[in-house]
């Protein structure tokens, strides 16, 4: 008897064509309303989302690329730079090296002519004091031969002796 | 801590269950008991039997009768025509009524007053309008005597069968009531009678008010996209992401293909979604929820077609062929193929029809029947510390088989939706040309 009861009043397997009507109704409503005006709009909206976040980590990446790419050729540049600076300063070293070998032997050159002038000067100085010297020899030569002849006359112990004294007078300083 | 609560839970259940099958068995053997001996019995006042009177039998109306679980959860989980609060406050819905006969009748439900008032030959009986196909029935609002309920046997292909008869009195007459049509065909005890019921039901006006509370909420999700363009998602608009992302990416996508899931993809959504709320509203146990909704085989099988019908146009070619003349296989087991391939286009809507149907009635019973324990234990009244037994078991229970249906709720949805969606990816899948060459290396 239960059994027969249930089934008799188990009305929701019975289908009620009104509410197929209404379920159909409310069901094309739904999706047409949220279909053009939330699910297409939503599902763009995250597609676009998706993109540009897709965008920005390519253009994160380009960019990181691109910033690799710049600080190589700066190591590049740098490293040009660097060996040219190292040559410069080893023309330089090289310039300053030649420029002081140059005066060193400029600088040679000149005391070895002022050397040579000094004693250019020095042996004319001294020829000339020669020739002087030989002048004042002559001049006393004959100042002692004058006295010679004049003392003569006198012993020849004297004489002698004059003559002693005099050749001692003209040592030569 | 853990153990014991779990051994406590077991214990509660052991107890209750064996309880639960004792007092179920008793009631049985009662109902079963009385029937034998009273074919009729009305609603109300304790009748006399065997008066032969309409008018003993159809005193008041309210129903003060033995509680019969049975007939209760019925009649909770069936569609009704106002929507009960709580005993005597019932809130009115319209009423749109169709008989070939009389043409349209239009009203509220409350002018049938419960059911003391006909109205245009229309009573509402236990929740539900009822025509009175007797033309002499007089026209307009009467007041009536009560309905009567009573138990014919029919003989149908030689075999006996029970069936509840109602009546509607009416100055001492009887008047046959005709429920509303369905169409079962008769299969299911339903069938085609003398007027269509198009009201605005309980279901119809929990799934108008869930559709609505589904259109505000993504139409303010929509507005969030609209508004955040650029910026990260906030408030309800990221809550929803989380659902929406997902249907996308582990239904549509996976399940139609890449080249077709966007075409489709509204349409799985709206299944999901309107599935989803209606479930819900349906465990809500107060006034604007508690409807079993998709427990109800007209809505399933509604949205069942709707899949059916968007599978079979959306159809490719390769799909009918596959079908109706399978690549690749020897003809004899072509033949033998094809009867079952065109089955199954009808299997597959069938079964995701009674998927949906049976798993939510079975939530709604089973929380019913829960709660019917505290009638069941309480003894019709007689017992006041066995009803509050039950009210504690039975609350227990139902906490618990309210977490249960939240998670099938929620389930059903999916299965519901990931199911049109691999149909509908099966329909719209275009196999490559080494199709062919490949089954036949299978085989």
């Amino acid at each position: 008897m239960t059994e027969v009861l249930f089934l008799a009043d188990f009305s929701v397997i019975k289908p009620d064509p009104g509410l197929i009507f209404w379920t159909s109704l409310i069901f094309i409503l739904v999706w047409a309303t949220l279909g053009r005006m939330a699910f297409g709009p939503i599902q763009n909206a995250l597609k676009r989302r998706e993109q540009d976040i897709q965008n920005s980590l390519d253009e994160a990446r380009k960019a990181r690329q691109e910033m690799a790419n710049l600080k190589a050729e700066n190591e590049a540049l740098l490293k040009q730079a660097q060996e040219e600076r190292a040559a410069i300063l080893k023309e330089a070293k090289e310039a300053k090296n030649s420029i002081i070998e140059e005066a060193r032997k400029q600088a040679k050159e000149e005391y070895r002519r002022i050397v040579t002038d000094a004693k250019e000067d020095i042996e004319n100085q001294r020829m000339a004091m020669i020739v002087d010297l030989k002048n004042q020899l002559g001049i006393i030569s004959i100042d002692i031969a004058e006295k010679i002849l004049h003392k003569e006359l006198k012993g020849d112990k004297d004489q002698e002796q004059f003559v002693r004294t005099l050749v001692d007078e003209i040592k030569l300083n | 801590m853990k153990v014991d609560l779990r051994k406590l839970s077991i214990l509660v259940f052991a107890l209750v269950f064996s309880f639960g099958m004792l007092a179920a068995q008793d009631h049985g053997q009662e109902q079963s008991g009385d029937s034998t001996h009273e074919e009729q019995d009305s609603h109300g006042s304790e009748a006399g039997h065997d008066e032969g009177l309409a008018h003993s039998y159809c005193g008041g109306h309210a129903e003060d009768g033995e509680y019969d679980p049975v007939t209760t959860v019925m009649e909770h989980i069936a569609d009704a025509n106002e929507f009960h609060v709580w005993k005597g406050v019932h809130i009115p819905l319209p009423i749109i009524l169709y008989a070939p006969a009389q043409g349209w009748t239009t009203g509220l439900s409350s002018m049938f007053g419960h059911g003391h008032n006909a109205v245009d030959g229309y009573v509402l009986n236990h929740g539900r309008v009822n025509r009175v196909a007797d033309p002499s029935f007089p026209k307009g609002e009467v007041h009536i005597d009560g309905i009567l309920h009573r138990k014919e046997t029919v003989e149908k292909g030689g075999k006996a069968e029970e069936k509840d008869v109602y009546f509607a009195c009416y100055e001492g007459e009887l008047y046959k009531l005709d429920k509303p049509s369905t169409v079962d065909g008769g299969f299911l005890g339903g069938g085609i009678t003398s007027f269509y019921d198009f009201s605005i039901t309980k279901n119809v006006f929990s799934m108008i008010l869930a559709s609505l509370l589904l259109i505000w909420l993504f139409m303010a999700v929509a507005k969030g996209y609209k508004e955040n363009e650029g910026k990260a998602p906030s408030g309800i608009q990221s809550f929803m992401e989380v659902f929406f992302v997902f249907i996308r990416d582990e239904v549509t996508k996976p399940m139609i293909g890449e080249k077709h899931y966007e075409r489709f993809q509204p349409f799985i959504m709206t299944l999901f979604f309107f599935i989803m709320f209606i479930n819900l509203m349906g465990l809500v146990p107060f006034f604007p929820g508690g409807a079993n909704i998709t427990g109800n085989l007209a809505v399933t099988l509604t949205l069942a077609v709707f899949t059916f019908l968007v599978t079979n146009l959306n159809g490719k070619k390769d799909y009918w062929e596959h079908v109706f003349w399978m690549p690749g296989i020897p003809a004899w087991v072509k033949i033998i193929l094809t009867p079952v391939e065109v089955l199954s286009l009808f299997i597959k809507p069938f079964s995701l029809m009674i998927r949906l149907f049976a798993n939510i009635s079975a939530g709604h019973i089973i929380i019913l029947s829960l709660i019917g324990l505290v009638f069941l234990f309480g003894n019709n009244g007689q017992s006041v510390g066995g009803a509050a037994g039950g009210a504690v078991i039975g609350g227990l229970f139902t906490a618990f088989m309210n977490l249960i249906e939240l998670l099938v709720a929620l389930l059903q949805a999916f299965i519901f939706a990931i199911l049109s969606a691999s149909y509908i990816g099966a329909a719209v899948e275009e196999h490559d040309h080494h199709h062919d060459e490949a089954h036949e290396g299978a085989h």
